[in-house]
Order: structure tokens, then sequence, then C-alpha cells
């Protein structure tokens, strides 16, 4: 049998049978992808809304900084955490290196400028005088700000899930950052490498479905949402 | 007559070029006053410095004989623009904004909201969305909710500019009757609604008023010359 056709029947098994190791693995990889994501948004949420709604001094060469950070390499984010995190790293004495929390920590930074440069780039397409409206009608700042940000709100979400989209799909970090170790670090990109090189092709497609599954519905999911709004 | 808002003197400049030199102008509660002039003579700029939004170079605008910053401009003036602006809101949620920031109650919300929208014929339009409503019908749920918040001051800029003559009907009687207990500033290119509404004109050129009065002695007896060549449309800008 081809290997993809094996690998679909495979991936159908595991989800129906309920594999445990499997759904183990899917759920951390939701959980630290989850994680890293949301604790990104706590500080590039409110950099966003600096960046998309206020003029200051060197604002262009933050914007493209963030910008530039959007496409970084993965393995060298993965490098530069492990020389931090590593035992003898200024971070080191945490112990963090080889745990969940260390992957999380990578992603949050890993998405970081996705969420600012999409988030301001959200909140700069919406009609700026609409702050101006709401300045008329006895807005005060915060509310003008507050305005902008429930325009642009669709564009905020669609930061976010790229952003989480991003963290799920990355190998770099989960790689060097949580070493691939069963039942304790492994998700869905490292146990895909990891079968991908023991030759277990069928069982990689397998998990690669799951990946792709979980991306595509909650993208599907968000569209709906989207589409039901309106 | 003391003026319910007046600006003194009104200078703004922007990158050294003068778009006000000098405005002195008043509103009186209970009369609509027209601003005309041709495009790019500083109508615009002068309501907004009126409505708090922009600062003067220099020069003052007084609320009642005292001098208002523009926080408290804020709060005794509203502006309706030219380009009808609609919050991704329902008509209600649209003219209910200012009404729920200054934290009225949901019971009067519904009252003001209600009766804002029946002066611009809008009765029923409720729950549809601001922005899928035709250009004139948002421009009329802008104006009523600029009445809906009964501030003292309205500022009109150029609100009928690109509406067909029966939605700037609704909208010239709705300022007609908010006329009648709020200063009304109303700036237009449009001479035959300035002749309609107001009781005092003036005639902004360059930045500059050069001329002011009542409209049967403006339109008919203009004392300036640039004045005279605008009403008969022969003034070059």
């Amino acid at each position: 049998m081809h290997p993809i056709i094996e690998g679909i029947i495979q991936a159908v098994n595991l989800i129906l049978t309920g594999d445990p190791e499997v759904l183990g693995i899917a759920a951390l990889s939701l959980f630290v992808s989850v994680l890293g994501t949301l604790i990104a948004c706590v500080w590039s949420i409110p950099v966003a809304v600096a960046l998309g709604l206020r003029s200051f001094h060197g604002k262009r060469i933050i914007k493209g900084l963030f910008n530039a950070l959007t496409g970084i390499p993965t393995v060298a984010l993965g490098l530069y955490l492990y020389l931090l995190l590593s035992r003898t790293g200024p971070l080191g004495q945490f112990q963090l290196l080889y745990t969940p929390y260390a992957i999380i920590i990578g992603q949050s930074v890993l998405v970081t400028p996705i969420v600012v440069s999409f988030t301001t780039s959200a909140l700069e397409s919406v009609d700026p005088d609409l702050r101006t409206l709401a300045r008329t009608l006895g807005a005060s700042d915060l509310q003008t700000y507050n305005v902008v940000v429930k325009e642009a709100f669709w564009g905020v979400v669609l930061a976010v899930i790229a952003a989480f989209n991003r963290a799920f799909a990355e190998l770099g970090i989960a790689m060097m950052l949580g070493g691939n170790i069963r039942n304790l670090t492994r998700v869905l990109t490292t146990a895909i490498a990891l079968e991908t090189s023991k030759g277990e092709i069928a069982l990689s497609i397998a998990l690669s479905f799951i990946l792709l599954g979980i991306v595509m519905s909650l993208s599907i999911a968000i569209n709906l949402a989207r589409k039901s709004a309106r | 007559m003391t003026s319910h808002l007046e600006a003194v003197d009104i200078i703004k400049e922007y990158d050294g070029v003068r778009a006000l030199d000098r405005v002195s102008i008043p509103a009186h509660l209970g009369k609509v006053t027209s601003i005309v002039g041709v495009n790019g003579a500083g109508k615009t700029t002068l309501l907004k410095i009126l409505a708090g939004l922009d600062a003067p170079s220099n020069g003052r605008v007084l609320i009642q004989g005292r001098e208002a910053d523009p926080r408290e401009l804020r709060a005794h003036c509203t502006m309706v623009f030219q380009r009808s602006i609609m919050f991704s809101a329902n008509v209600h949620n649209n003219v209910a904004y200012g009404l729920k920031i200054c934290g009225t109650s949901s019971q009067e919300i519904s009252l003001r909201v209600k009766s804002a929208l029946a002066l611009v014929n809008l009765d029923g339009f409720e729950k549809r969305q601001a922005r899928k409503l035709s250009s004139g019908e948002q421009q009329r749920v802008a104006i009523a909710r600029a009445l809906a918040l009964e501030r003292d001051v309205l500022l009109v800029d150029e609100a009928t500019a690109n509406l067909d003559p029966a939605n700037a009907m609704i909208i010239e009687r709705a300022i007609k009757d908010a006329a009648r207990y709020k200063a009304v500033l109303l700036s237009t290119h449009n001479l035959a609604q300035a002749r309609r509404l107001s009781q005092h004109v003036i005639h902004l050129y360059r930045g500059r008023v050069v001329e002011e009065g009542e409209p049967s002695r403006f339109f008919t007896n203009p004392r300036d010359e640039r004045t005279k060549l605008f009403i008969d449309g022969e003034l070059q800008f």
C-alpha cells in the first residue's frame, strides 16, 4: 500500500482508537502553543496599540524591526534561547531546558513579532476619522483607542491565529529547547521528525494529518465565526 | 447680545502657512451661523478648532464669555463631518455611543436614540447595520448621533455636500429644528442653503473673514468685492 494511503488509514485509526501516546503528544502541542501565543499577546498587543495608534520618535524603526523579525528562523532563535537556558547560561539556574516551559518561552518569543506586526497593521487600517468622531462624541484618549481596537477586532484575531499556527507548526524551538523527550516534551512536529528519521513514514503522515487537521479546523472555525458576526 | 460660543482672533498655521488669520466669529443660541467660502478657505479648520479637535496657533475660544480649553469645548460642542463616519455597529449603537460614554441610563438612551432618529426620518432603523445604509441615510444617522447628545453647540461641516435633495432637505429640517435651542455653526459652499437656514452669514476667504451679516443684506448687497464675486460664482481661488 502507498505510504500516504497507509498514513491516512493509520491517522484515522489512531484518532478513532484514541491512542494515548498520540493524544498526549497532540494535547501537549496544543497546550504549549496556546499558552505561548497567549503569553506573547500579553505584551505584544499593548506594544501594537502603541505602534498603531501613537506617534513617537523611532516608531518606523521599531515597526521595521518587528516586521523583519516575523521571519526569524526558528533554529536560530532556538539556539540563542538554548544558550540562555542551558545550565551555564544566564537563566540556567531555573532549570527550564528540556521542559515544556522552555518550549512555551521559546514559542512566545517566536510569535511576538507576528502578533505585534499583524496587530499594528490591523489597527492602522482602521479609518483614522473614527478616532476624531469618537472624540467629538466625548470619548477620552483611552476610549478612542478602544474604538479602534474594537473596529480592528477580527484583524487582531487573525494576528493571534497566525501566531498560534506559527508556534504550533514550528520545529526548531521545540526540538532544541524541549529535546523531544517521550511523554514530557514530545510535540507533533518533533514526533513527525523522529518517526520520519526512523523510517516510520506512515506514522509520520498520520501525525502530520493531525497537525494539519487542527490548524485547518481552527482557521475554518474562525472564518465561520467572522462571517456569522457580520 | 452675548455669544454662546465665540472665536476670538484665531490664527492657525501649518508649517508656516497661515490657514486662519485672526478669525473672530460669534455663535448664538437659537441661531444658525453659516460660514461660506470656497474649498480651502479654512472652514473645516475653524470648525475643528471650535470642536476642540485641534488647537489654534494663537487666539482664544470662549464659551459664555469664558476661555475654554479643547476638553471643555468637546463637552459643549459636537460636530458632523462632510463624510459620514459610522462605527461598525447597528444604528442604535452608533447613535447611543456618546450617550453611553457619558454614563446615561439605558432607558434614557433608548428614548433619546428613538427621538433623534425620528428627527431625521429614520424611525425603525435601530437594528440596521449603519455601514450598510445609503450615504444619505448614514449622514442622517450622523446628524441623529450629534443631536442625541443634546450639546449646546452643533458644528456642521458640509454635511449635505454630496447628498440628493431629499436627504439634504431632511438634514436641513433637523438642523433648523436643533437651532431652536442650540447654537449652530454650518460650514457650506451651498449659498442657497446658507440663505435658507441662517440668521448670520460669514464669508471666509483664504483664512480671513472678509464679510459677515444677515442673509438679506449679505446676499443682496455685499460690501466686499470678493463676496460679490463668490455669490456670483466668479471668485477665483
